[in-house]
């Protein structure tokens, strides 16, 4: 299971895990900015060295950066075709290196910053919001909640491939998609009731 | 021991078309003692009655008053009072590391951060599981991981504890070590089993069957009453 905490905190005492979680989320939207808005395909390999470097210095272990690659590699792929199709190959190029940068990018803000961290700078920022009847923890909750239940979504999802595979319908994709969105919607059914008995929300 | 009081209290669901089905029938029960057992077969209500306990589940009629507190018209003070485990802590367990899941249980209470992380770490280890702090919640033991759900309940201090069916997905090792850890609590605790060995342990026992309490009254006699209910549905 842990695999499927890959991208997430890792914990540590590198520069990185000290900045201030907002200093890392301007420096990410910077940097972001930067990789999307530089049109030039000499840049990309330079703006990869850096998010490489960024993750090096976060000491974010290497499997976890091959996994957070692996996942932006399918969309990069498909997305660089289409680049190379309508505008040529170094467009493809730039698009392929800007996507890992942007995804090597993100990782290191979640590998270095706790979810926890996350929440109260997310309540902080929000507060202001408070003049227009937006409860700012609830905000933050609710992102805390969306990153804490992707691995348990996860875990679902290949529960009930298993489960189809076990049954001999592995090729069939009803018998995996509609016990998947049950099982989703019964763990949200779930997790609201344990929240609510917590006293979550009740405030 | 605080005191919960069910004054006819039940629960009733529309059936489209066909009238209401009762998922439980009027209860009347003065829960006083230290440990409450509720014991019966899988549909019987049991949970639903544990549910109502801290308002999860609200009664369609009558009512359930908690140290003073009804559950429906105060139901964030019976929170408060009532802590609730449930069967599958992977529902109840919603951050990603352990000392992150006690933390969110603190966020209302306690404001600064640092405090909040040093209170959690207090919490974790005095439900033994301060060396696994900064652990993904995922690989955790079912043990492991049902002890941080108490762990998540017991930050926020409550006066009673409700678990519904908390060692049914254990091993026996964890069955018993969750177990203790729920009979070494000061706090009230009403205990919603299948297993008669830990029904056995409480003070009082309430059967319920068929929507309806059965039985009630010292563990003895109540699951000797369960047993004679189990076994002539076994003959029938």
């Amino acid at each position: 299971m842990s695999d499927l905490m890959a991208g997430l905190h890792q914990p540590g005492d590198t520069i990185l895990h000290r900045l201030p979680v907002g200093t890392k989320v301007l420096g990410l939207a910077v940097l972001s900015l930067a990789i999307v808005l530089v049109r030039d395909v000499r840049a990309a390999p330079v703006f990869l060295a850096v998010t490489l470097l960024l993750a090096a210095v976060a000491r974010v272990p290497l499997r976890s950066v091959w996994r957070a690659a692996r996942g932006v590699l399918l969309i990069a792929v498909v997305a660089s075709l289409f680049q190379w199709w309508w505008y040529g190959g170094e467009k493809a190029v730039e698009t392929f290196l800007d996507l890992l940068s942007l995804g090597l990018a993100a990782l290191s803000l979640t590998a270095t910053t706790e979810v926890t961290e996350m929440v109260d700078a997310l309540a902080r920022w929000a507060r202001p919001l408070r003049v227009l009847g937006v409860d700012p923890d609830r905000v933050a909750l609710t992102v805390a909640l969306t990153i804490g239940a992707l691995p348990g979504t996860i875990a679902l999802a290949r529960e009930t491939r298993d489960a189809a595979r076990a049954r001999g319908l592995d090729r069939n994709p009803r018998a995996y998609l509609s016990p998947f969105v049950i099982r989703v919607v019964a763990r949200a059914h779930e997790s609201g009731d344990a929240l609510h008995a917590r006293g979550i929300g009740d405030d | 021991m605080p005191t919960i009081q069910l004054d006819a209290a039940a629960v009733r669901v529309p059936l489209p078309g066909r009238g209401e089905r009762e998922i439980l029938a009027p209860t009347t029960l003065t829960l006083t003692q230290r440990r409450i057992g509720i014991i019966g077969a899988n549909g019987s209500g049991k949970s639903t009655l544990a549910r109502m306990l801290n308002g999860l589940v609200r009664p369609t009629s009558g009512r359930v008053v908690v140290e003073g507190h009804d559950v429906v018209r105060d139901g964030a003070a019976v929170r408060r009072l009532v802590g609730f485990c449930f069967t599958d802590p992977a529902a109840q367990l919603v951050m990603p590391t352990c000392v992150e899941d006690i933390e969110l249980s603190l966020r209302r209470r306690v404001e600064d951060g640092t405090t909040r992380r040093q209170r959690a770490l207090d919490v974790l280890a005095a439900n033994g599981l301060a060396e696994h702090a900064h652990d993904s919640v995922h690989s955790l033991s079912g043990g492991q991981r049902q002890l941080l759900a108490l762990a998540g309940v017991l930050a926020l201090e409550p006066t009673v504890v409700v678990a519904d069916e908390p060692t049914t997905l254990l091993d026996r090792a964890n069955t018993r070590r969750v177990a203790d850890t729920l009979f070494g609590l000061d706090q009230q605790l009403v205990l919603v089993t299948h297993d008669l060995d830990l029904a056995a342990r409480c003070d009082r026992v309430v059967v319920v069957d068929s929507a309806r309490v059965v039985a009630d009254g010292p563990p003895s006699e109540a699951i000797a009453h369960y047993t004679s209910l189990v076994d002539g549905l076994s003959t029938a």
